[in-house]
């Protein structure tokens, strides 16, 4: 594996590490090329397989689903267009069931989510070698094939989700019945001195409780495909020690694999569910 | 592991994505849906409304066949006493017809036997006198017995 020497350490951080690309401490733009070097970038620095892999998918989703769309008809439909009708059907019964306010974006972010999530978290299934030995050859040092093990995809959905509540809060509740939502509860008084004396504990907890739902959202979906990834990782470990460990090490990596499926869909629901029922409670008073 | 500006990236490809499925995916796929939603529903309405047709037809055509057959009989029995009319008429015909032959039959036979006494009559005196000469064995005069002659020719 690349220049680093092939201790099971090593094997783990190689593939834990994604191809950054950023500024470097002395000034010159290029490629990261050890963990050290994009550490040392800070912020201005973007990896570059996160960004491939999340768009590619995102682009072959959206390509494919615009695809059948155009087909779509109010006849019998066929092939991928019934799979398609059969998500949107999906999705819209799910957002019907639990978004009661009238908005026409919730639906398509709810698909779009639950789609791109679940192909970048299916990329776990792929054969963790596989990918990154091909950029080996192909000169690439880092690769890091499944977007959602890098906390930078999920924060980056969930900030955005964060955004739109504190959007549709204020353009449903107004400014001020956002403020008060934020101040007036769960600690609730008549005199308007107490009130005011309770503003900041209700504050601080309202704060954490807004403040939860994004990096809850993030971590949640983070946590779980990057623990997948790492099982994968050390599974794909045993093949290299030896004849019974590798057969065994065949025998996990199936098993993980079949079990690792419910994952990857599930933490797609779950990531587009709450997304869905954090924006009806921007829509509503509570 | 490191946040950076891959974080800011993955928020505007979000949006991008979400913009596109809002604005190019979603809207035709739930429209295409609806409209067979309704079509599908047209149909079974239509289905319906063709099966009750189907029924007020059945039933038309049963009052239909029950209006033709009573109207078959009738036909039949009008159909059946004009035949009887017919050959009673043809019967009355042939019956007079025959006896017009038969009446014509006879005054011919009348006529002829009259024709034929006649004849005999004008022979009469002729064999009577032949035969009584032949008897008497001398000529008889039949002028001097024209009388008698005449009574004899007569009596046929």
């Amino acid at each position: 594996m690349a220049s680093e020497t092939l201790t099971s350490t090593g094997y783990i951080k190689h593939h834990l590490q994604n191809l950054t690309f950023g500024k470097h401490p002395d000034g010159s733009w290029g490629l990261a090329h050890t963990a050290a070097e994009a550490k040392e970038m800070g912020f201005w620095a973007i990896h570059l397989d996160t960004m491939f892999w999340s768009v590619t998918l995102g682009g072959l989703f959206l390509w494919g689903f615009y695809k059948a769309a155009q087909r779509a008809t109010s006849g019998t439909p066929s092939g991928f267009l019934n799979f398609v009708e059969l998500m949107v059907e999906f999705i819209d019964d799910n957002v019907r069931g639990s978004f009661t306010a009238k908005n026409d974006m919730v639906a398509p972010l709810a698909l779009t989510l639950f789609v791109w999530i679940f192909l970048m978290n299916t990329m776990d299934l792929v054969p963790v070698d596989w990918i990154p030995q091909v950029a080996h050859l192909m000169g690439i040092e880092y690769m890091k094939v499944v977007p959602t093990t890098d906390p930078n995809a999920t924060f980056g959905m969930s900030i955005a989700v964060f955004f739109m509540i504190i959007y549709y809060s204020v353009k449903n509740k107004g400014v001020t019945g956002f403020a008060a939502e934020l101040t007036m509860q769960p600690f609730q008084a008549n005199n308007p001195i107490v009130k005011i004396l309770f503003i900041p504990a209700n504050l601080f907890l309202e704060g954490i409780g807004l403040i939860a739902k994004p990096v809850s959202l993030a971590l949640r979906l983070f946590g779980n495909m990057f623990a997948g990834e790492m099982i994968f990782i050390l599974i794909a470990l045993l093949y290299s020690s030896g004849v019974v460990l590798a057969l065994l090490g065949g025998v996990l990596h199936w098993a993980w694999a079949v079990f690792h499926i419910l994952i990857v869909t599930l933490q797609a629901f779950i990531f587009m569910t709450l997304t869905v029922v954090y924006l009806d409670m921007a829509h509503h008073e509570h | 592991m490191n946040i950076n500006l891959t974080l800011i990236g993955q928020s505007i490809a979000f949006a991008i994505f979400v913009w596109f499925c809002m604005k190019f995916i979603w809207p035709p796929v739930v429209k295409a849906l609806e409209e067979r939603k309704k079509s599908i529903a047209d149909g079974l309405a239509a289905a319906e409304r063709g099966l009750k047709e189907q029924e007020l037809g059945e039933k038309r055509a049963a009052e239909v066949i029950k209006q033709a057959k009573g109207k078959a009989a009738d036909i039949i029995a009008s159909a059946e006493k004009r035949g009887g009319e017919i050959v009673d008429g043809a019967k009355q015909d042939a019956k007079t017809e025959g006896e017009r032959i038969i009446a014509a039959a006879r005054s011919e036979i009348e006529q002829e036997m009259n024709r034929a006494r006649e004849a005999l009559r004008g022979e009469v005196s002729t064999l009577a006198t032949a035969g009584a000469a032949q008897i008497l064995g001398k000529e008889v005069d039949a002028s001097v017995h024209s009388k008698m002659l005449d009574e004899l020719a007569a009596q046929l």
